[in-house]
């Protein structure tokens, strides 16, 4: 019967069966003000494996995704309770150097976030500010992040031109790039393709699947194919909870709770 | 089929518009383009008559009106150097003060202040921005002058008294507060709200998403401000100092009160001087023959000057919009 219902089977590689925990979230709750955006979540991410977060607009996925770089700090009347331990250290403490976190978890926004600068330099910021590399060194490493991302072929030419002159497409690789040249131990995305048009997005959904063998990916997506395509892992949230958290596999063919299968066959959402 | 396509039609006709469109828009494009062209009549006139009403000056006295230091009402010699230096020193000495504080506010205001602080702070520089010129000037003269005489000008004085460059740019001979410095510390008061609430302005417009993207990537809030917001919003700001140098050019009122109306070209900026908008602004009055033909001389050069600074602001703002 459920299977039946379900339109698209996950094709993504198969999660290891023994990956470390990468990030672990313990009793987390989370505040807009007064409002209660995110309700006692426990989770646990693998580390390189793609675990995408997916719910109904306001059920707090988004929300969950900005704790890993605590970029909610930058709004005083953000705040989190709880434990989000990320290499045995909880990220929510306030002795954390939360610049040095940033650096460490990558994050890409829904919309393409060009720096006013070349696309060289858009892809050595990270490095800039983080560490002491010759002129070589960096050209290298803008390279291999460049090649990574899949645009090296395109841009190789014009690197000295403003990455403002970039499509759309081309303009999320380039952030991507520029996230993984600062070697990161966990990228975050946050509906990368949301503004793009289908052959950017199969780009860089195959992109978010070859990185996977570096870097830990958490990934928000308001699109159940794309979460089934590339993850290995998917949470269901709903009004702030984490209804069900499993192998995609799982989650999409034989969910054990009935608000999953309604929302993964779309039947509400 | 038939029945379905003869409803539609009638359907069509029943939303027919009783008045004609084409009755009024002919009459409206008449009006708009009039309105136009009087905006271009005006400025062509005023263009004319001024260069009309200077001819007799500009004629006399060719370029040495330009170079000309002198500005004798008896034997009727008129040079516009002293005025035309002490507009672009004024102004300059009011971009050096006015152009950091003001984007130091627009930063502060945009990035660092705490959300109940932004609203009313935010508030009272746009209604500085308000505020008339002539009260700036009757504050300038009855507070500031005395104090920065007393406090500013004397202890200088004294102490570059002597040196070799500073003792001759920052030493007043007569210490009354008033002088070209003063002029200028005015004027930067006058334009810091003005490019103040631009600047903010211009960075309250930058998506959200791009500033948190460069504190995710670990930036500190003066690398996000200094490599990308300052760059994204690089242009439109000096768009906004162009706008308030035109000011600072043209502000007439505050400054004949402060600046001491001098007719002597000083190579103190401690020293009384004058700006040509001052020097106008203090002899239209009783001027008659050649002295009127040379303020409005003056007046010319001003109108250019201003004129230059605007079309190079317009040009650096459109620029912006090629993101």
């Amino acid at each position: 019967m459920s299977q039946m219902a379900v339109q698209e089977a996950p094709s993504a590689a198969a999660p290891k069966a023994d990956a470390p925990v990468r990030i672990g979230v313990k009793n987390l709750d989370f505040y807009y003000g007064g409002f209660h955006a995110l309700k006692d979540v426990n989770m646990n991410f693998g580390d390189r494996e793609v675990t995408a977060l997916i719910g109904p607009s306001g059920c707090g996925k988004s929300t969950l995704l900005r704790i890993f770089n605590r970029i909610y700090s930058l709004y005083p009347e953000q705040r989190a309770t709880g434990e989000v331990m990320l290499d045995g250290r909880n990220i929510l403490s306030p002795n954390i150097d939360i610049n040095e976190l940033r650096a460490r978890i990558g994050m890409v926004f829904q919309k393409p976030t060009p720096f006013p600068m070349s696309i060289y330099d858009n892809c050595a910021f990270g490095m800039r500010l983080y560490e002491k590399l010759s002129k070589s060194e960096l050209d290298d490493r803008v390279e291999q992040a460049l090649r990574k991302a899949a645009l090296w072929d395109e841009v190789k030419d014009k690197l000295k031109q403003s990455g403002m002159g970039l499509s759309g497409g081309q303009q999320q690789r380039m952030c991507i790039a520029r996230t993984i040249a600062q070697q990161p131990d966990v990228i975050l995305f946050d509906e990368p393709t949301s503004a793009l048009d289908p052959i950017s997005t199969g780009k860089i959904e195959e992109l978010i699947e070859q990185l996977r063998a570096d870097f830990t990916i958490v990934i928000v997506t308001h699109n159940m194919q794309q979460a089934a395509r590339i993850s290995q892992y998917t949470a269901f949230m709903y009004l702030g909870e984490l209804i069900e958290f499993g192998p995609t596999t799982k989650i999409f063919m034989n969910p054990d709770q009935k608000r999953t299968l309604d929302y993964v066959t779309g039947r509400f959402g | 089929m038939v029945a379905i396509s003869e409803q539609t039609y009638k359907n069509a006709t029943a939303v027919t518009r009783r008045d004609n469109p084409f009755r009024f828009d002919p009459l409206f494009a008449a009006l708009s383009k009039a309105a136009a062209i009087t905006v271009l009549v005006l400025l062509a006139g005023i263009m004319s008559s001024m260069v009309y009403g200077g001819w007799d000056a500009f004629a006399k006295f060719g370029t040495g009106f330009f170079t000309g230091t002198q500005w004798d009402t008896m034997n009727d010699n008129y040079g516009g150097l002293p005025a035309i230096v002490g507009t672009l020193s004024t102004a300059l000495i009011a971009m050096i003060i006015g152009v950091p504080l003001s984007i130091g506010t627009a930063i502060y205001l945009t990035q660092l202040a705490p959300g109940w602080f932004k609203g009313p702070v935010g508030t009272a520089v746009e209604l500085l921005a308000a505020v008339p010129s002539i009260i700036y000037g009757m504050w300038g003269l009855f507070v500031f002058v005395p104090l920065f005489a007393a406090y500013f000008q004397v202890p200088v004085s004294q102490v570059v008294e002597g040196m070799p460059i500073l003792g001759t740019i920052l030493y007043a001979r007569s210490p009354s507060g008033l002088g070209i410095l003063s002029a200028g510390v005015i004027l930067a008061f006058m334009i810091v709200p003005f490019i103040a609430s631009l600047t903010r302005d211009m960075l309250d417009q930058i998506p959200t998403v791009l500033r948190e993207s460069a504190y995710g990537i670990g930036c500190t809030t003066w690398e996000v401000v200094r490599h990308v917001l300052l760059p994204q919003a690089g242009v439109s700001i000096i768009g906004a100092i162009m706008l308030g140098l035109g000011r600072a050019l043209g502000e007439t009122m505050a400054v004949t009160f402060v600046i001491g109306n001098a007719n002597r070209l000083s190579a103190s900026i401690m020293d009384p001087g004058s700006t040509i908008a001052s020097r106008i602004a203090s002899e239209f009055n009783e001027a008659l023959g050649m002295q009127m033909n040379a303020l409005i001389a003056l007046g010319c050069i001003l109108f250019f000057v201003t004129f230059v600074v605007l079309v190079i602001a317009r040009i650096l703002v459109s620029r912006v919009k090629q993101y």
